[in-house]
């Protein structure tokens, strides 16, 4: 199911970097080169063939792991997509373990005290987290903790254990914090919807601890849900990271696909984009997965699919 | 003799605007943006009455001198570092911002509305075939699409607008299937066959008008992640171009003079955080004026 | 009521729920006792406040809007509203078990059945090996028609009828001596309803447990109870054994539910309901509260809350025309 959709993926990007305007031949020899020399590369591209076939054959080397050569610097698009692709996943998944982080305990606590003080300030305070371009906290964290306070670097991935972690804080948070808002709201709604069904009341009537109520019945339904959420909120993640990468200078794949734009660089946004829309499938499918294990009654419905399937295969 | 008083009949609308009115922030929300409205409107007014008389002098007229003031009396939010003053440019600024991620999620709106009632009515194969293409959408994060797009044809505002409208049609596709899928089978629809209604005049007359309301909800919240997107593609160079005016791409220039002044960087910022906060306040409020079950 | 086989006492019991709104009088002076072992039928219209009073028993009123204004409840020697949240845990689904009204909903949807009951012995059984406890469960699951081999299956692979016997073998696992049964059929099929009820009287039976059974139907009540209470805007209007009140009815209301049933035998022309609706509890009537319903109320009905009158030893009526009862009685 995930395999047309990602051939479909690379069609429309692939199309839409077809379409850009200019010569790449130009781009890769410069102005100076004489139009033989122009002619030959573009037939060196194989810029003259029609589109489909252009994508076969871009598909066929994909496949062995060859995403062709960069226009700014000749080299290979997979090695340095590959080279940068680490960066940008640590920065991600700092990112969600922020969002997570936070994100839960809060929505919890809003969900079973409503209505109070708390549960109106984090509402609040949420909403403009919702609302806050990522950018533009970026800029105000660096602001503030780099320039102004000096505690932490406001540019570049630190090395080292500690310098790598000093470093990641504020990307991290600038990447987390909007997404991080979204989790709160998801799961207060959840575990409200959670607490005002009848087998908490149940539970309750067993004569277990308040804590036990909230882990294993209430947490473990309105998990659920937000599971689901986070795994679609990690598109916008990726995407933010772009603009996260540029800010505080972090060598990661957003920032070389920005700066490949700019510089008209086709196959380097392209295995860029490519390369990102893939991860973002590989998510969601690792989503639906752990959806499947949480839920028994996905369970179940996998679990008949998997047998009416076999069925017919050995009918 | 005093009549009795008889029911109020309510339309649907009046109940939801009732409904809506009751939420205080949901209201704010919507008077700022009307505010916002009036004075995106108001520039374009002024600038065709005096000609681009005050948009080139005061808007992007650049006065060396003075850069990187801080906010003063003359000048309230402070000048630039071209020492354009801040506060003009953000007044002009709100048309981009506003009107674009309208015209945006519009056209939207209108192509994810056709798809999705046509897959939702139709169904079967063409459903198959609308929605598979609409997956194929939605598993490129927004920003990404949007920037391929602009990759390759270019920063115009055009392009910009066609990008940010691509990316969010699946999720109006989506909303419109859903509710067409629920109303197409009830009995009035059946009814309304029966009597020779043209599956068009079904579409429109019966079942877009109950699908409205998710519609709207999604719209508004679109409109918001629209102009997010355009700020943030101005940002990177990628949308709007100096010297016009873009709070993203102010703030984009505001990297480079960040130890400069606060003002810079905290302004144009502040200019988003508002107009999304508005619109996110004004469309949680829809929701819950919609469909009162929904809220907590 | 002899004190050596009585099991819990509910004494002068009010409750509010207090919204920004308005105050609902949930229960207005509840008094009431049970006996070990017996069935208790507390039967009434919907909103009558017969689930707020089994929820008050184990104090699982939420609390924001619910408030215990006054009363006491003995229970064990002790009065249950004195006695701290810990305490009451290690009362409920322990020596005082409850079972609610929707089975579909009961049931935590992604904890297996099993599991599930093992939760409630684990709770008040520490002391007790994994495997001890385990088996518990899985006797519990026999003892209510369900092969221990589907211990590991989820709710929703359950009909509603096989759901609702998981909620009893929760309820009794730890062998209560009161089990509260909140309409434990009404969400159910009539075939699978007597089946369920029968098998509650026999476990019942077998493990000496007393029962409060809420239900509106008198069908039920008829079958199963020992001693009726019927409860009319948060008040008990009377109370007796079965043959008391099925028998020898008296208050009007009550009358009233009884003419109102059809019947199969006698040949009715109309159904007689009783006219009017149950009083909002946000605004109750100052004296009787089936007063602007009755159609023997009087001034002194509508002005003061009628006592409740003892006609015999089993039997309590709260209205004055049981005053005359007992002169004559």
């Amino acid at each position: 199911m995930m395999i047309p959709v990602l051939l479909g993926v690379t069609f429309i990007v692939f199309f839409i970097m077809s379409l850009t305007p200019g010569d790449p031949a130009a781009i890769i020899l410069g102005d100076q080169a004489s139009a033989e020399s122009l002619a030959q590369k573009r037939i060196e591209l194989g810029l003259d063939k029609p589109l489909l076939v252009r994508y076969a054959s871009y598909m066929g080397n994909l496949f062995r792991g060859d995403l062709g050569l960069s226009y700014r610097n000749q080299l290979s698009v997979a090695e340095q997509v590959w080279d940068k692709f680490p960066n940008t996943a640590i920065l991600a998944i700092a990112g969600i373990l922020v969002a997570l982080l936070i994100g839960i305990p809060v929505g919890i606590l809003s969900a079973k005290k409503q209505y109070t003080f708390m549960d109106n300030s984090s509402m609040v305070l949420s909403l403009i987290g919702v609302s806050m371009p990522n950018f533009w906290l970026g800029l105000l964290l660096s602001l503030l903790f780099a320039l102004k306070l000096g505690w932490l670097p406001s540019q570049g991935m630190g090395s080292g254990f500690f310098g790598l972690l000093r470093s990641l804080v504020l990307p991290a948070l600038t990447l987390g914090t909007g997404v991080a808002a979204t989790v709160v709201r998801m799961t207060r709604s959840s575990m409200l919807e959670v607490i005002r069904q009848d087998y908490i009341s149940t539970a309750r009537a067993k004569g277990i601890t308040e804590k036990q109520v909230t882990n294993k019945h209430m947490l473990k339904n309105a998990l659920i849900p937000i599971v689901t959420a986070v795994g679609l909120q990690f598109g916008h993640l990726l995407g933010g990271a772009m603009l996260t990468e540029t800010i505080f200078s972090w060598p990661g794949l957003g920032r070389l696909m920005v700066d490949s734009i700019t510089s008209k660089d086709i196959p380097m946004v392209l295995g860029a984009v490519i390369f990102m829309a893939v991860m973002f499938s590989f998510v969601n499918l690792l989503v639906d997965i752990l959806y499947a294990f949480l839920d028994p009654r996905i369970k179940s419905q996998y679990k008949g699919k998997k047998a009416a399937a076999k069925k017919e295969v050995f009918a | 003799m005093k009549t009795a008083d008889a029911k109020k009949q309510r339309t649907l609308s009046a109940e939801t605007w009732r409904r809506f009115k009751k939420n205080k922030l949901a209201l704010s929300g919507m008077i700022v943006l009307l505010a916002l409205v009036l004075i995106a409107l108001s520039t374009i007014v002024i600038d065709l009455v005096t000609d681009n008389a005050i948009y080139n002098n005061k808007v992007i007229k650049q006065n060396l001198r003075l850069r990187l003031q801080g906010p003063s009396k003359d000048h309230i939010f402070g000048l630039d570092e071209f020492g354009r003053d801040i506060f003009m440019r953000m007044i002009w600024a709100v048309r981009y911002s506003l009107f674009m991620g309208t015209i945006a999620i519009a056209l939207s709106t209108i192509v994810g509305v056709i798809l999705g009632s046509i897959a939702g009515y139709y169904g079967k194969v063409t459903d198959n075939i609308i929605m598979r293409f609409m997956d194929v959408l939605l598993a490129i994060p927004s920003m990404l699409l949007a920037t391929a797009i602009v990759a390759a044809l270019g920063t115009s505002l055009t392009n910009v607008l066609i990008a940010i409208a691509i990316s969010y049609v699946p999720t109006f596709a989506r909303t419109v299937r859903a509710s067409v899928l629920t109303i197409k089978d009830q009995e009035f629809i059946e009814a309304a066959r029966a009597i020779g209604a043209s599956d068009l005049r079904i579409i429109f007359k019966y079942i877009l008008p109950n699908s409205m309301a998710p519609l709207i909800v999604q719209a508004t919240l679109g409109v918001a992640g629209a102009i997010l997107s355009i700020a943030g593609l101005s940002f990177l160079g990628l949308g709007i171009q100096p010297p016009t005016p873009e709070w993203g791409s102010m703030l984009s220039s505001a990297r480079s003079y960040i130890r400069e002044g606060w003002h810079i960087t905290v302004i144009p910022g502040l200019g988003i955080m508002i107009t999304i906060l508005a619109l996110n306040v004004m469309g949680d409020g829809l929701r819950d004026a919609l469909d009162p079950r929904l809220k907590n | 009521m002899s004190t050596v086989d009585e099991l819990i006492r509910i004494e002068n019991l009010t409750v509010h729920y207090e919204t920004d709104d308005a105050v609902v009088h949930a229960l207005n002076d509840i008094s009431l006792s049970m006996k070990k072992g017996e069935t208790l039928g507390l039967v009434g219209e919907t909103g009558a406040g017969k689930t707020t009073l089994a929820r008050s028993i184990l104090r699982l009123i939420p609390s924001p809007p619910g408030i215990i204004k006054s009363g006491r409840i003995f229970f064990e020697g002790k009065d249950m509203l004195t006695l701290s949240e810990a305490q009451m845990r290690s009362i409920r689904g322990n020596s005082i078990s409850m079972i609610f009204q929707d089975p579909m909903t009961s049931l935590n949807p992604v904890m297996s059945v099993g599991d599930q009951i093992m939760e409630v012995v684990e709770a008040h059984n520490k002391a007790l090996g994994k495997e001890e406890m385990e088996k518990q469960a899985l006797s519990m699951l026999e003892m209510v028609g369900i092969p221990a081999s589907r211990s590991h299956e989820y709710p929703h692979q359950f009909s509603g009828g096989m759901k609702q016997r998981v909620i009893i073998a929760i309820a009794l696992a730890c062998n209560p001596i009161l089990l509260i049964a909140d309409e434990p059929t009404t969400a159910l099929d009539v075939t699978i309803q007597a089946q369920v009820l029968d098998m509650i009287t026999a476990l019942k039976n077998r493990l000496n447990t007393a029962m409060l059974l809420i239900t509106h139907d008198l069908g039920v009540v008829a079958q199963n109870c020992d001693r009726v209470a019927i409860m009319y805007a948060g008040q008990i209007i009377e109370l007796g054994t079965l043959s008391d009140i099925f028998k020898r009815p008296t208050h009007p209301y009550t009358k009233g539910l009884l003419g109102s049933i059809p019947s199969l035998n006698k040949e009715v022309k109309r159904l007689s309901p009783i006219k009017g609706m149950m009083p909002d509890p946000t605004d109750l009537p100052p004296g009787c509260k089936f007063a602007p319903r009755c159609q023997y109320a009087s001034e002194v009905c509508k002005q003061d809350v009628p006592p409740s009158y003892q006609v015999s030893t089993t039997h309590q009526v709260r209205c004055i025309l049981a005053r005359e009862e007992v002169h004559n009685g």
